[in-house]
């Protein structure tokens, strides 16, 4: 909280209140400013903006509130007396859904110093390309003798230090590559941009006709500009994913020794601790149930879609989700023991046996650079030798074919392609966290889905209502609304959704690992298990109703609810010619039922997470390309495995993390949209590559018999970067629907 | 071309003004929310005296 003392610097009084004003000041203490978070999913309009700006204002204690409407989130600067749970409620109230959001965790991409500077050097370089670019066109229309060494020492001016700040990134990297000893992109580049400066500042004092300084800056600029589409693209998809995380705030109640709790991070939670777990509440670590009995959603872990009951003595691991009771648990492992750690190192094994992916741009880089550093040698020897050793036209040749070959339109080529494809996925819901996802994307053949919360909503849905008495379904919907079970809530919500009017329980009651009672007209009515009821089981997933009036139970049989999309993606993908695979930790019964009815062929049911990864693996083993697609912990160590992965947004961390797609809507749609789109994209990248080498085999010749001019070279350097361009933006806009 | 001797400063410094609103700009975390920004001007709150 040192945020109030800081000195105040900014010029507008109205910008000193803003907290991010100061953040630019405090650089590195962002993470340690503390401050709340709160992710507004809802929020969209201006008066949203006062409406929760003005709400947080008064409660006592919170100093500032800054409502962020590009992120959807507010920042409050607040005293140390006030939880974000309070805020959250508060805003709740007024109808604006709030979730608290781990500030340590965004603070990385709050404060994007790399992408601002490379802003800044992009700014420099634009302006210094503009008044260069002035002067230049004054020499090429016929300046002469005083004027135009008068005009080419200005640019020189201008130019050099452009060039000294804003070529920085190239040069280092140049540097780096160069001491690993390999020949990246950025040594041409590099070597472009000194040889173009130095030969010109030589020419100029010579009084001679040609300066490069125009084509110096400009290829710094649109080097530039690649370089921060490609870091934009990288940085969004970064934060998007780190806001996703940032949403699962990692703290636990812990019980001291007097009985009392505190609230405490998971990673100081120790085994021997005693935690406490609300119903709906995830497990913070692996332990043995103290107190307490209740049922856990394992979904996420397993794939089961059924809760299993737990009582004191049983144990439970890191992960699950608590249903209807209040458990302590007593921990036995945290942190980096706990089993979710040990799953999260299964997928970092799996992650380093992913073969390398060597992208497209890394390929064509492989063959050019080598390429244009030959040319420019040749070329200057060959002059040398033809002119009888003059040093002057000979190197004035071999920095005229290093600037016409620049690879600007390489440099442009990929990233403004996958901009524009990540731009028009986003669009539709899908995050490309991974820069060459796209093109693994456009290979794949093979699709390995997972089942429950993936093809499914890991949400049962109840199933021939309409032969039930609408008395019974109302009377169950009741019972239902005091329940946190997935069963229940199902059952409540479908009565509401028929426009029933729930019928008032008394003494509604929660039975941990039983269901939920209490009386209705005088008499016990019970929802729940078939023999806590006493009624005969089915063979399906099911609850049963006990009206209390004498009669046989009710049985609600229910099914898996499908993922909206679910169908049209997987005809889709069929549709493509992709091999169509389910693999689920399900029943193998259940899943067969499930493949049949989304129309999938091949489908294994009961598989362990081992055994999905080892699939995957078997898989590409067999020269398929795969696309997995899971969201659940048991899917994570596939998900590292396979050679492009999607994980929905409701995935489970460690499967985001390991995924290279995250679906943020609840449709699977997008899928196989995003893979017709990759196979575009890529055929654009080559397209791209098609038309710089183009340029480069119609300029090429021209430089190398020494007709090459500074306007030459300008013109080719534009023209071809707008092309490719251009040819990206076609993507973005072409197929719009 | 005595002209070229006011002429080229002056464009210069032009040309210096805006860059040094850009970094300003930049500096001042102006980039940082375009879309909320956008709407804050339609509201009224501190229209008549600046948020204190």
């Amino acid at each position: 909280m040192t945020a109030a003392v800081l000195p105040l610097a900014s010029a507008c009084p109205a910008c000193d209140a803003v907290p991010a004003a100061l953040a630019a000041a405090a650089g590195a203490a962002e993470g340690a400013r503390g401050g709340i978070v709160l992710s507004l999913p809802t929020i969209h309009c201006a008066s949203c903006i006062g409406d929760v700006e003005r709400a947080l204002a008064a409660v006592p204690g919170v100093r500032d509130a800054r409502v962020n409407l590009t992120l959807r989130r507010v920042r409050v600067e607040a005293g140390p007396e006030v939880t974000a749970a309070a805020l959250a409620e508060r805003l709740e109230r007024l109808g604006y859904p709030a979730q608290e959001m781990d500030a340590g965790a965004l603070a990385a991409t709050e404060t994007d110093a790399a992408g601002r500077e490379l802003l800044m050097r992009l700014g420099v370089a634009g302006f210094a390309m503009m008044n260069v670019m002035l002067l230049s066109v004054a020499v090429w229309s016929g300046a002469e003798a005083a004027t135009r060494d008068l005009f080419h020492w200005i640019s020189a001016a201008i130019a050099l230090p452009t060039v000294a700040f804003a070529g920085q990134p190239f040069f280092r990297s140049a540097w780096a590559s160069l001491r690993a000893g390999r020949l990246g992109m950025d040594v041409p580049i590099a070597l472009a941009l000194v040889l173009a400066c130095l030969i010109s500042v030589y020419e100029t004092s010579l009084s001679g006709h040609h300066a490069y300084f125009d084509a110096a800056v400009m290829l710094c600029f649109f080097l530039l500009a690649g370089r921060y589409l490609d870091h934009r693209t990288r940085a969004i998809a970064r934060g998007a994913a780190q806001a996703l995380a940032a949403l699962e705030v990692p703290r636990a109640l812990r019980i001291r020794a007097d009985g009392s709790a505190e609230t405490v991070a998971v990673a100081a939670l120790a085994p021997g601790d005693l935690v406490r777990v609300p119903p709906g509440a995830r497990l913070p670590a692996d332990g043995v149930v103290a107190h307490g009995e209740s049922e856990l959603d394992r979904s996420l872990l397993t794939g089961e879609t059924l809760p299993v009951a737990v009582r004191p003595g049983d144990g439970a691991t890191a992960g699950e989700v608590n249903l209807t009771g209040a458990l302590e648990l007593a921990v036995t492992a945290a942190g980096r023991d706990s089993s979710l750690a040990r799953m999260a190192e299964l997928v970092a094994v799996a992650e380093g046996a992913r073969t390398r992916y060597t992208s497209l741009a890394d390929r064509a880089a492989r063959a050019y650079s080598p390429l244009v550093h030959l040319l420019a040698a040749t070329a200057f020897l060959v002059w040398l030798e033809r002119t009888g050793g003059d040093l002057r036209v000979a190197l004035n040749i071999a920095a005229a074919t290093l600037i016409i070959t620049c690879p600007c339109a390489l440099g442009l080529a990929v990233p403004a392609v996958v901009t524009a494809a990540s731009g028009r996925l986003f669009r539709r819901g899908l995050l490309v966290k991974s820069g060459t996802a796209l093109e693994r994307l456009a290979e794949v053949d093979t699709v390995v889905f997972d089942k429950t919360g993936t093809l499914t909503l890991g949400a049962p849905e109840p199933v021939g209502l309409d032969s039930r008495p609408s008395a019974a379904l109302a009377l169950a919907g009741a019972l239902g609304e005091g329940s946190a079970h997935p069963l229940a809530r199902a059952l409540a919500a479908a009565a509401r959704a028929r426009g029933l009017a729930l019928p008032a329980v008394e003494a509604l009651r929660e039975v941990p690992g039983a269901g939920v009672e209490g009386r209705f007209g005088g008499r016990r009515v019970r929802l729940g298990r078939a023999d806590w009821i006493g009624a005969d089981a089915l063979d399906a997933t099911a609850t049963y109703l006990d009206a209390g009036d004498g009669r046989p139970p009710h049985a609600f049989a229910f099914a898996d609810r499908l993922r909206p999309g679910a169908a049209e993606a997987v005809a889709g993908l069929a549709a493509q010619g992709k091999r169509v695979i389910l693999l689920s930790g399900d029943t193998p019964a259940a899943v067969a039922v499930f493949a049949a009815r989304l129309g999938i062929a091949e489908a294994r049911g009961g598989v362990r997470p081992e055994a999905k990864a080892e699939a995957v693996a078997a898989l590409a083993a067999g020269g398929r390309r795969v696309l997995m697609v899971g969201d659940g912990l048991n899917d994570t160590a596939a998900l590292a495995s396979a050679h492009v992965s999607l994980a929905p947004a409701s995935a489970l961390d460690a499967a985001r993390v390991a995924s290279d797609i995250v679906l943020l809507g609840q449709s699977l749609a997008p899928v196989a949209d995003a893979a017709r789109l990759a196979v575009t994209a890529r055929a654009r990248i080559r397209e791209n590559f098609a038309l710089s080498a183009l340029y480069n085999v119609v300029a090429v010749p021209i430089a190398l018999v020494g007709l090459a001019t500074p306007l030459a070279a300008a013109l080719a350097m534009s023209l071809s970067s707008v092309t490719v361009t251009l040819n990206a933006l076609r993507l973005g806009t072409g197929a719009r629907r | 071309m005595s002209v070229l001797a006011w002429l080229i400063p002056i464009s210069l410094m032009l040309g210096l003004v805006g860059l040094g609103a850009f970094v300003w700009a930049l500096r001042n975390r102006q980039y940082e929310d375009p879309e909320g920004d956008s709407r804050r001007i339609l509201s009224t709150d501190w229209d008549d005296r600046p948020k204190p």
